[in-house]
């Protein structure tokens, strides 16, 4: 697979802490077998709401449509373990995701399709979302090696686990074929585990 | 070197180091429904490959079943179409399937410690957030998402890293009438939503050693709500007392075996935590939340915060159409639901029906009120105590297991911008199937007392004392 060192191209804000996965995919989209189409519901009701009221989701605005990074407040993800989530922010064009903080489960389910969740500080955050909203034709770049998102002369660092930095770098985020190279050393651990041996 | 139980359990379960501090860490038990396993299964098609431990993964239906009847097929073709997907992965891969043509299904959170299936000292994994449910045991339990099943279904293990730990004491007494429910949304809102980022919560002190094991669980399965992926309850005699005897727990000397074990994994008394927090129990009172977040919450004889400069409290009371200072008591509400992997077990119905027993209370005549136990076992105990027919007779309607309300991925939604009284566990907008609709979170017991008064009531007074 292939490596995933740097992320480029422009972004897309949305404000606000504890946006759940709920809200990022209603759950009646959930009732496929497979995550195909998923793009087209991205935050669907909030975006009908605000349409409703003659407003914008950012999600609407033709101009992001090709953004690539997405800039948020605190606790995005929180809520329902779906991978439906991040499956519906990558298929719609989401390659990583930047802010204060993540719910764990929306995290790593990002790192195994490949779609880093970068925590920056609450300033940068803010540094972030203004540069965003002032010039929707600025392009950012992500950089896992020296953990920055730079664009022009911004830097700002950002933060993830050592683990999930490791998998995207060394390209083994879809960790199947890692866990299958363990082999036998699977079994021994599981014939060491009292209840599959009958406490013996 | 003193460990605390989630040390010792992550230990025994390491299958080697892996770079970036992970581990590759073997899952003792998986549990699949229908919702979000379908396209595991079709990644493992598509790659080849099969299931390795077929043994140690259980299946069951609960997310998309409807509850009127559960005569097939069902009237959603995408529901039917899920739990077909689920039927064909469970036969082509010989996985153990607890389906309602036999009478044994129910949701995965319910099902599983009622099997025996959940043990103390077990890694449990689930494509579902309410995992934690099986903490209460002295389980790492979590909740994982559609690219991690396909890894424990092709290889029995993930990736994990070792979360850190807090320990949460609840000291002193609980008052009448407040009940686990409570003390889950109220340490939520004092640590806050994401307060359990990064962690594993050791729930302890005295209020949790008096816990029944159905109390533990619905403290534990909220723990995700505070942004904990995983929650737990060091093993005790209270929970071999509920283990012994179930389907999947050993008899015999190997009972006599596994309960030296079981108490050799409980939490040193001198482990160390990253965080240690401490509760005043005696200080919770019946909680309910107002807003659209967990952590948004009051007592039920508080009103909804003022505090308008918060966007987040703002954006809430906005979309909830409350007035800051309003009385959270009072508020009307059209539709009230018992049941869900929080609170859908026999003792929370038991609680509402030793309420309603001789006190000749009705439904309020504009409320939609169900009654939804969590799994078929539950719903026949209901039946064989007769609290169906006095369910029915006060005005609920007793349905068939499942999720239900809770989730809006079956036929029970909400309509419009109806308010539901609701004893499950997320109160995010759009959570009950209408994008409009709005959710109030409390224990069965305040949800019953709703349901009758037909606006939010503080149980307490409506139900005279509580024990
Ligand atoms: S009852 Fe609700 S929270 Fe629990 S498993 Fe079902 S949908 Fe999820």
């Amino acid at each position: 697979m292939a490596h995933r060192s740097r992320i480029s191209g422009t972004a897309l804000v949305l404000r606000g802490n504890d946006i759940d996965t709920d809200r990022i995919i209603p759950a009646r989209f959930l009732k496929g077998v497979s995550f195909a189409g998923l793009e087209a519901h991205v935050f669907a009701d909030e975006r009908s709401a605000l349409r409703a009221r003659s407003r914008m989701h950012p999600f609407d605005d033709a101009q992001r449509r090709g953004a690539r990074i997405l800039v948020v407040n605190k606790n995005f993800g929180c809520g329902s373990s779906r991978e439906h989530a991040p499956q519906a922010l990558q298929r719609w064009g989401i390659a990583a995701v930047v802010g204060e903080s993540f719910g764990d489960i929306f995290a790593g389910n990002s790192v195994a399709i490949g779609m880093p969740c970068l925590r920056v500080s609450e300033r940068d955050a803010a540094l972030l979302q203004e540069a965003v909203e002032a010039d929707g034709a600025r392009t950012f770049a992500v950089d896992l090696e020296e953990k920055t998102i730079r664009s022009g002369n911004l830097v700002v660092p950002v933060d993830l686990s050592d683990g999930a930095r490791a998998q995207l770098l060394e390209g083994t985020w879809d960790a199947t074929a890692v866990l299958l190279a363990a082999g036998p050393q699977i079994e021994k651990t599981a014939a060491r585990l009292p209840y599959l041996n009958g406490w013996a | 070197m003193p460990k605390s139980l989630y040390e010792k359990v992550f230990d025994r379960h390491v299958v080697r180091p892996l770079t970036g501090g992970q581990h590759q860490l073997f899952i003792g038990l998986h549990l699949i429904h229908e919702v979000t396993s379908p396209p595991a299964f079709q990644d493992l098609r598509d790659r080849g490959l099969t299931v390795r431990h077929p043994e140690r993964t259980f299946a069951t239906q609960d997310h998309a079943n409807p509850t009127t009847s559960l005569l097939r097929p069902y009237a959603d073709r995408e529901n039917e179409g899920q739990v077909q997907a689920l039927e064909r992965n469970v036969e082509a891969f010989g996985i153990r399937y607890f389906s309602p043509e036999r009478g044994e299904h129910g949701i995965v959170h319910v099902i599983g410690p009622e099997l025996g299936l959940t043990q103390p000292g077990m890694t449990i994994a689930c494509g579902d957030s309410h995992t934690p449910t099986h903490g209460a045991f002295g389980a790492i339990a979590f909740g994982i998402g559609t690219s991690q099943i396909r890894d424990v279904l092709a290889t029995q293990t993930l990736v994990m890293e070792k979360l850190k730990v807090r320990r949460i004491e609840i000291t002193g007494r609980l008052r009448p009438g407040v009940y686990a429910k409570d003390v889950a949304l109220h340490l939520i809102n004092v640590m806050g939503a994401k307060g359990g980022v990064g962690f594993a919560h050791e729930f302890a002190g005295p209020v949790v050693e008096r816990f029944s094991m159905e109390e533990r669980m619905t403290l534990c399965n909220m723990a995700i709500e505070g942004g904990a992926r995983c929650g737990y309850v060091n093993p005790d005699a209270t929970t071999y007392a509920w283990l012994r005897g179930r389907p999947y727990v050993p008899g015999g000397a190997a009972w006599e075996r596994a309960v030296r074990d079981w108490d050799s994994i409980r939490s040193d008394i001198d482990a160390p935590y990253d965080d240690l927090v401490t509760i005043d129990g005696s200080t919770i009172e019946p909680m309910v939340t107002w807003g659209v977040s967990v952590d948004q919450s009051v007592p039920v004889t508080g009103t909804i915060p003022t505090d308008t400069e918060d966007a987040g409290i703002a954006d809430a009371a906005d979309f909830m159409g409350w007035q800051p200072g309003q009385a959270i008591a009072g508020t009307p509400i059209d539709v009230a639901f018992i049941g869900s992997c929080t609170n859908g077990r026999l003792s929370d119905f038991q609680a509402v029906a030793d309420l309603l027993a001789g006190r000749d209370l009705k439904v309020a005549p504009h409320v939609k009120a169900l009654i939804v136990p969590g799994s078929q076992q539950v719903r026949n105990e209901l039946v064989a105590r007769g609290l169906d027919k006095l369910f029915v007779t006060a005005g609920f309607e007793f349905r068939e297991a499942g999720c239900s309300m809770c989730l809006a991925i079956n036929p029970d939604r909400l309509e419009g911008r109806q308010v539901c009284a609701s004893s499950s566990n997320r109160n995010f907008k759009g959570r009950q199937g209408s994008p409009t609709g709005r959710t109030l979170l409390m224990s069965p017991v305040m949800v019953a007392a709703a349901a009758i008064a037909g606006a939010v009531t503080d149980p307490r007074t409506l139900f005279g004392t509580l024990q």
